[in-house]
């Protein structure tokens, strides 16, 4: 597999998913308990909602770590990346990008788990 | 890249001397009053950060205040009235005034030497950004002297606060005065954003930038979308109190909860937005005291984006009391514990490059150790404070007081301090003393751990926030009185730091240079340092250049690199490409002016004049503003070159002008429309919100229905396209179309204004009556300023085709405008979904 093209864009990959997920995790969640105007109105839909937007998030996530971890040439220099040369920036920003894919995951997965043991809108 | 051994006309001095003299007239300052027509960032930097410090020393006050009011039980000190007003300015002035200021301050002063240019590349957006800062903090500060100041709490809580009777003026003055700062931190973002991406030293890729540009970086991205909600909700807020619109009114159809979204969507980033950039300058003093470069850099970088982002997905964690249903708490209470994560990462990284050094302790570390010693502490609180239950317990207690000064003054204050002593022999030449600096930091250290951390228990033992006094016999006495006694002894910490940076030291020597052997740009600074940034922008191939790049400072003072001369007479500096900073532009940046000043100055009468409701007068003030600023555009921007190019050194040449994507112009455009859609983004969430809690909203048969939003949109997206056909016509060198389809779109665009605020007029919505038109109002009045804002901007167009200032070859303006237009084009369609369609889907 090639490295592709850099981006700084790139970088944020990660987090981006983990916010999208963030967000309409929260406003699925809000928008139902809000509209159902039931405080012990079940959430059924909305942990299936969540859990469905969680495997993509984490798959998303996982797809840009793959992608990062190639750019950063499967770990076959160890950082710190610190050389002046177009090789380390790339091997800088796979790294910093796969870190940040791996918080990302493990974020996504936090936010997720609420809707595995909450049932309900109280 | 080693090509600087043979730069043969550098090897004379007489020459070198000649160029360093040229550089110096072109980079002074003005003589007498005219040194106020600064512009240079070293010198709005400097002002800035005394200015902020003055401010935290005002608040400190207030504190002191506070405590004394605190330290016995049934005290009458205060009354409730002056009491409420001293904590709110207290909390405000700390945090608009001097944590947030503080870090603009700190980056416009130090960030160019740091990258190795000459200047940021729009210094008076500096100017004015500072000039906003001092006018809207004075007036905000001066309140409390008439007994005016904001009196509801630093986050102004409605339904209190916009009760006109029982708030007065001061929440306007609160509203008003801030919304003026902010305008000061959007404008230091881009500054920040565009100087750290586009104005970094050839060879510094971005592998090789300072940790406190990365985390600068980020915070400058935080801000453009933390600030804007507030705004957002400023303008909300402003529009109940002046206009009687009822967006927090639940009468009426309101919602008091809106604000505190609004409010923490802004409020909780913001914490990282401080806590960021002072734990930057942790990262910048740990590697040159441990003598070794920084363990895990990329570590840093994953931290610094990381705590980013995760730091939005917070702001629910201030609103755990408010009854929202539990899975909702539930998300924000995960990703509170999430950012603990990137949090400890970097922790781990500072004290792992400590370990594996050779630490040479001196006062700036030992303000690093208070640091990471105090701040852990308001970290593992936070931790506890995230748990909804526990938070339940704790909620408004004076626990919260004690975990967010932890937080804030381990985190941000400690870090300033240790960023004085350190980069104080940077602005001033000279050292502080060691002597001074070890008592005063052991007085803070000690005085701030005996006044806060009794506070954990006074509020478990259950003593609220903000209450003015306490009965005896609940167990709060002796805590509240120890707190007394160790806020004073910080306070005299403080005096003494105070004293050791005001005192007379003109006997001294100066320091030597680069006193704390550092290895980073910002060192080849001069004892004292000179204006002119860096006498010749250098080359990069290391993180520590001054360590790793052998004769560096020698090289760089010579002039054997870039830019070494100013033949023109103009202020020049360098802009390279984004990711491995290869030299794209030589950057000419505009002198010092009044302008700036004047500009500021009177779009601070705007919000003024309009506390005190005095309407004529902030619309003239509006008027000169508008004409200050299109005149300083007029003659400091997209100024056409005598020549096309230029050789800027080592064989190089570069070009003086560029527009479109690469020039930094643009970018500065993107990134205020970027916060501009912030902005806009949180009045649709308003409306949307209101949708959530009412089964009426939008109202059967919705006014303004589809039709005059459908013509109003459809001319306004005419006149995008015509702008954009525009753009391509004058490329083409046809002048004469693009005036008149300029022209042509200005009409268009007028059309379009009028055509939205026609619809709910002529449909009889009174915004005062309830919560759906006075949304819809503000929707359709948000177009419209844009529209006349749209309209200026093709004008303006269409003045500098016929001045000749804007040709088919210099076209930076129109390339501004038809991105500008993007962001406008957007804005309408939005805009017509949500009031036109939207009620015919529910």
């Amino acid at each position: 597999m090639p490295a592709s093209r850099d981006s700084l864009w790139f970088l944020i990959a990660g987090p981006t998913v983990w916010a999208t997920h963030f967000l309409l995790s929260y406003v699925v969640g809000a928008v139902y308990c809000a509209k159902s105007g039931d405080i012990d109105a079940n959430l059924g839909t909305v942990r299936l909602t969540v859990a469905i937007i969680t495997v993509i998030a984490l798959g998303l996530i996982v797809h840009a770590g793959l992608h990062a971890y190639r750019n950063w040439g499967f770990g076959a220099e160890d950082p710190p990346h610190d050389d002046d040369t177009r090789t380390d920036r790339r091997r800088f920003l796979g790294y910093a990008t796969m870190l940040l894919c791996g918080l990302s995951f493990v974020a996504t997965f936090y936010v997720a788990l609420p809707a595995l043991i909450i049932t309900s809108c109280r | 890249m080693n090509n600087t051994a043979h730069a043969s006309p550098q090897d004379d001095p007489a020459h070198r001397r000649a160029q360093a003299e040229r550089l110096k007239q072109v980079w002074a300052s003005g003589k007498g009053f005219r040194y106020w027509s600064a512009v240079n960032n070293s010198e709005i930097g400097v002002w800035y950060t005394v200015t902020a410090f003055a401010f935290f020393l005002f608040a400190g006050v207030l504190a002191l205040l506070i405590r004394t009011q605190l330290a016995v039980p049934e005290n009458d000190f205060l009354s409730a009235e002056v009491y409420n007003q001293v904590f709110t300015l207290h909390g405000t002035v700390m945090m608009f005034l001097f944590a947030i200021p503080i870090f603009e301050a700190v980056s416009i002063l130090i960030l160019p030497e740091m990258l190795g240019a000459r200047d940021l590349p729009f210094p008076r957006l500096s100017a004015f950004g500072y000039w906003s800062f001092l006018l809207g903090g004075v007036f905000v500060c001066g309140s409390i002297f008439f007994g005016a100041a904001p009196s509801g709490g630093w986050f102004m809580y409605p339904p209190l606060t916009t009760d006109v009777e029982q708030s007065g003026i001061g929440a306007d003055i609160w509203m008003l005065g801030l919304s003026f700062i902010e305008v000061a931190s959007i404008a230091a973002a881009v500054e920040i954003i565009i100087g750290i991406l586009k104005c970094r030293p050839p060879g510094m890729r971005i592998n090789l930038m300072p940790l406190y540009s990365w985390y600068l970086l980020v915070v400058a991205a935080m801000i453009l979308f933390a600030f804007p909600p507030l705004i957002a909700g400023d303008i909300l807020f402003e529009m109940e109190r002046l206009l009687d619109w009822p967006f927090f009114d639940p009468a009426r159809g309101g919602d008091p909860i809106l604000w505190q979204h609004l409010f923490w969507i802004f409020g909780h980033p913001e914490v990282y937005i401080i806590f960021l950039p002072a734990i930057a300058l942790v990262a910048m003093i740990v590697p040159t005291f441990a003598r070794r470069p920084i363990v895990g850099y990329t570590w840093i970088v994953l931290a610094a984006v990381g705590t980013g982002f995760l730091s939005f997905g917070l702001w629910v964690h201030h609103m755990f009391a408010t009854g929202l249903p539990a899975i909702s708490l539930g998300f924000f209470s995960a990703a509170s514990e999430a950012v603990a994560i990137p949090t400890g990462v970097q922790i781990f990284c500072f004290l792992a490059t400590l370990l594996a050094g050779r630490v040479i302790y001196c006062v700036p570390m030992l303000y690093v150790s208070g640091t990471l010693a105090i701040f852990v502490i308001g970290g593992l609180t936070g931790v506890m404070v995230a748990l909804a239950p526990f938070d339940w317990q704790a909620h408004d207690s004076y626990f919260i007081v004690a975990h967010l000064h932890y937080v804030l003054i381990g985190g941000a204050l400690f870090p300033i301090f240790a960023g004085v002593y350190y980069f104080f022999p940077f602005v001033r030449g000279r050292k502080l003393s060691d002597k001074l600096g070890k008592l005063a930091f052991w007085l803070m250290f000690v005085g701030f751990n005996v006044s806060f951390f009794p506070m954990h228990f006074t509020g478990l033992l259950g003593m609220p926030r903000r209450v003015v006094t306490y009965p005896q016999r609940l167990g709060w006495e002796w805590l509240n009185l120890i707190s007394t006694v160790g806020a004073f002894m910080f306070a005299i910490g403080v005096l003494v730091f105070v004293w050791d940076v005001l005192r007379p030291r003109r006997r001294e020597p100066y320091a030597q240079r680069n006193p704390w052997n550092a290895g980073t740009l910002e060192w080849l600074t001069e004892m004292p340092g000179a204006d002119w940034g860096v006498r010749s922008i250098p080359i990069v191939e290391s993180r520590y250049p001054l360590w790793d790049q052998p004769d560096f400072v020698k090289n760089v003072d010579e002039g054997r690199f870039y830019l070494p001369d100013a033949e023109e007479g103009k202020r020049e500096t360098m802009v390279t490409s984004v990711l491995d900073a290869t030299p794209i532009q030589c950057l000419r940046v505009p002198g010092n002016t009044f302008i700036t000043m004047a500009a500021a100055f009177l779009t601070g009468g705007v919000f003024i004049f309009t506390t005190f409701h005095w309407y004529l007068a902030a619309l003239v003030s509006g008027v000169f503003a508008l004409g200050a600023i299109v005149k300083w555009l007029w003659d400091g921007t997209a100024m056409v070159p005598e020549k096309p190019d230029k050789d800027v050194g080592l064989g190089l040449t570069l070009p003086l002008y560029v527009s479109g994507p690469k020039s930094v112009g643009w970018w500065a455009m993107f990134i205020t429309m970027i916060g501009d859609m912030t902005a806009f983004a949180s009045v649709v969430f308003a409306y949307f919100f209101y949708w959530t809690i009412h089964d009426d909203f939008p109202p059967p048969d919705a006014a303004p229905g589809v039709t005059l939003p459908l013509i109003a949109s459809a001319l306004l997206m005419t006149s995008w396209g015509v702008t954009q056909m525009a753009r391509r016509w004058n490329r083409a060198g046809n002048a004469k179309a693009f005036r008149l389809a300029l022209i042509a779109g200005a009409v268009l665009t007028a059309g379009g204004g009028a055509g939205y605020i026609w619809g709910p007029l002529t449909s009889g919505m009174v915004a005062a009556k309830s919560v759906y038109p006075a949304t819809v109002w503000v929707l359709v009045i948000w177009v419209a300023s844009h529209a006349a804002l749209g309209i200026i901007m093709q004008l303006y167009c269409v003045a500098g085709s016929w001045a000749g200032k804007l040709t088919n070859e210099y076209d930076i303006d129109i390339w501004n405008v038809s991105l500008y237009w993007h962001f406008m084009a957007i804005t309408t369609v939005v805009t017509f979904a949500v009031i036109a369609l939207f009620p015919l889907v529910t």
